[in-house]
């Protein structure tokens, strides 16, 4: 095994509000080697976005964040705004739900994927324009010398996210956060957008995150996959240990509340009761606790570690978990 | 057409119905001749890509957008003919519930009387059977009204703000609710919770549905039978296990295929629908798919294929539906 690419140590991120000290992230560890894909899947509000903003080091300003992120040999907690800079925008590259979030619509999409070429592969400007065009060609843009002279808002939802994803892997980044790339787009758009992203990470040997709320979309496409709940990392295996054998009753519970096609119609869906805690108010024990079918005696008092099952690379946090191996062989 | 079996009485009966809107000197087919009926206590599901005319139909139904041309019967009267007191008296049997529940409560008025709203515009004097009716209905959706009754909408979680809309959209006891994807801006977990209880107090208070989404499971989940819409057009109806089982218009495949399924032992298609839906102002010649179809020729461009009965119940719009 290869060293990884990227390491996320003890990471947490605090934010302050009104209401008390928010945390957004609570001490998350995670790991991911180039040439591989990493899932974050999750309710809203369970710290995917803040996760991924400590890693770019793009959190707001009032947050406060401790533990480390070792990315091909750098600590980025520690790098200057400088060197930030020169690393984001070319090994390090991103794309958000809203393609508009890193769009910027006064300028020609030309313009702003010239400029990225051109500031961080010291290209000249025909050859920066020759680049640009492979680029949108690649990522399935129909006439894309014409697309160079448009705006964004001159494109559909679906048009603007590969551009978004042209300009992000414009200069051959060594890893790539996918922020719910898909999640604006509907289902025929979202499965040529995941193709896209698939197809550019094999051929480029390029680290991927793809965070989501959709168990579906990490389950065909990423190598490993981390379960979030309020801020924390609560189960993590490789995708098919995941699904074949989960022990965390969240993850069982996430997946049985999701409507499957080859349900019956008018089948009752097993639903989660209650919702998540109020990120202000940490509970004592288990965060979810209150919604647990499982919980029992110190599931109130104490928080589950994550610690590891007896598959290697599987981890999970509880103290009552499904499907161990003496169950399942009973 | 009739779509329904011939012991089922459609409540709601949509006959080739236009829609359009003005966009400048330009005009936006959003609903191009659409027919189609809902029995009664029947879910009929309506799915297609956004910007494929679900909620102009929904709103167009209800007669929050009028028609072009067409006719709406409902129970066998034409809303698109009333006007003034008749049609205020027919919207009290007929709902609609909204994609954004937050937005759709106003942020300054307490929760009892959002939901007490529709009585009073109906004119129900007695402030003690409204408050009656308040709390039957706060309760019928699992919220506690001596709790909720006092408090303002942003005290609610988007879930919560759900469950109010659809007490509101029950006060007036309608016989009939348009359901604009009501779950589609909710979390996984929330969203099961507010399905489950759609269904229940479907059955509860003998309720006819029309309900919206873009998610085909989430509509395979309530509907009874299910209708595909693309770019203005119905493409394919029919029951629901049956059009999921064996689609029978190319459109209906494609969106099966695309559904990520949350199974890793399942490879997801290789980039199965090529291209994006073109402009409702420009739409295609003939068979409005024809552009993104695997299968259309030269009839396609010339000739706009007709609804025909594909297999029992199930209807198609295609000049080559898949066998
Ligand atoms: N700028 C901010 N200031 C204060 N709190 C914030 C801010 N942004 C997010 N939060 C809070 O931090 C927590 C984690 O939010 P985050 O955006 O990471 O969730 P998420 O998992 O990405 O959710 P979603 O699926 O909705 O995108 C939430 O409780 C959220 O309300
Ligand atoms: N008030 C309006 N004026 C002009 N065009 C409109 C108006 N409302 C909707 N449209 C257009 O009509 C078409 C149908 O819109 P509609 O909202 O009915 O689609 P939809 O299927 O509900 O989409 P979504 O899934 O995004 O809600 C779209 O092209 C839309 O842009
Ligand atoms: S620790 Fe207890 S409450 Fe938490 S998931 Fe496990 S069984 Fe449920
Ligand atoms: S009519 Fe032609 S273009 Fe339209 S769906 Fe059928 S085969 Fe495809
Ligand atoms: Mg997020
Ligand atoms: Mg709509």
């Amino acid at each position: 095994m290869s060293a990884p690419l990227l390491t996320i140590e003890d990471v947490a991120v605090e934010l302050p509000t009104p209401r008390g000290n928010l945390r957004a992230v609570d001490h998350v560890d995670l790991s991911l080697e180039a040439g591989r894909t990493l899932g974050i899947v999750g309710e809203s509000g369970c710290g995917k976005t803040m996760l991924s903003r400590a890693v770019l080091q793009l959190l707001p300003k009032k947050a406060k964040l401790t533990g480390r992120v070792m990315f091909d040999g750098e600590d980025l907690v520690r790098l200057d705004a400088e060197r930030l800079r020169h690393l984001r925008g070319r090994d390090l590259a991103v794309v958000f739900q809203d393609p508009m979030t890193s769009l910027n619509p006064v300028l020609t999409i030309g313009t702003q994927l010239m400029e990225t070429i051109q500031e961080h592969l010291e290209l000249d400007a025909p050859a920066a324009r020759k680049r640009s065009i492979e680029l949108l060609a690649a990522v399935g843009i129909p006439a894309p010398e014409q697309r160079l002279a448009q705006y964004p808002h001159q494109c559909s939802g679906g048009m603007r996210q590969r551009i978004a994803i042209a300009i992000a892997l414009s200069c051959e980044p060594k890893l790539l956060i996918a922020d719910e790339p898909t999640t604006a787009l509907d289902v025929t758009i979202q499965a040529q957008i995941l193709d896209l992203l698939a197809r550019e990470q094999r051929r480029r040997h390029m680290a991927m995150i793809i965070i989501t709320h959709d168990l579906g979309v990490v389950a065909g496409r990423a190598d490993e996959v981390a379960v979030m709940y309020a801020g924390r990392v609560v189960e993590r295996a490789p995708t098919q240990a995941l699904f074949k054998r989960m022990h965390m009753p969240y993850t069982e519970a996430l997946l049985a509340a999701i409507p499957k096609l080859e349900t019956a119609p008018h089948t009752p869906l097993p639903a989660i009761s209650g919702r998540p805690p109020d990120p202000t108010r940490p509970l004592k024990g288990c965060s979810f606790a209150p919604r647990c079918r499982y919980a029992a005696g110190r599931c109130h008092e104490a928080k589950p570690e994550l610690k590891g099952a007896e598959m290697p690379g599987h981890l999970y946090a509880c103290f009552h978990p499904i499907q161990m191996a003496e169950e399942v062989g009973a | 057409m009739m779509q329904l079996a011939v012991r089922d009485e459609p409540l709601l009966n949509v006959d080739n119905l236009v829609v359009e809107y003005g966009l400048g000197n330009k005009t936006v087919h959003a609903v191009s001749g659409v027919s189609l009926q809902v029995a009664r206590g029947e879910t009929l599901g309506l799915v297609g890509e956004s910007g494929c005319g679900k909620s102009t139909l929904g709103r167009a139904v209800l007669q929050l957008r009028r028609a072009k041309s067409g006719r709406v019967l409902f129970d066998g009267e034409d809303l698109t003919a009333m006007e003034g007191e008749a049609l205020r008296k027919m919207r009290r049997r007929v709902q609609l519930i909204f994609q954004d529940p937050i937005a759709s409560l106003n942020p300054r008025r307490r929760i009892g009387d959002i939901v007490a709203e529709p009585l009073i515009i109906a004119g129900v004097k007695d402030a003690t059977e409204r408050k009656r009716r308040v709390h039957e209905v706060l309760g019928a959706v699992g919220l506690d009204p001596d709790l909720v009754a006092g408090r303002l909408p942003h005290e609610f979680s988007g879930g919560q703000c759900q469950r109010i809309c659809i007490a509101r959209s029950l006060v007036l006891n309608p016989e009939f609710i348009v359901c604009d994807e009501p779950v589609s801006a909710l979390d996984v977990s929330i969203r099961a919770q507010i399905l489950n209880l759609l269904e229940e107090m479907k059955a509860r208070f003998g309720l006819t549905l029309l309900f919206i989404a873009h998610d085909l499971a989430v509509v395979k989940a309530v509907s009874d039978r299910v209708a595909v819409m693309y770019l203005g057009r119905l493409c394919e109806v029919g029951p629901s296990e049956q059009l999921f089982a064996k689609p029978a218009h190319p459109y209906t495949g494609l969106l099966l295929q695309a559904i990520p399924v949350p199974d890793p032992d399942v490879r997801p298609a290789e980039s199965v629908a090529t291209g994006e839906p073109p402009s409702p102002i420009a739409p295609p010649s003939g068979c409005r798919f024809r552009t993104r179809c695997p299968r259309a020729d030269q009839r396609c461009s010339a000739e706009i294929p007709e609804l025909r009965e594909v297999a029992p119940g199930q209807f198609a719009a295609c000049h080559y539906p898949l066998a």
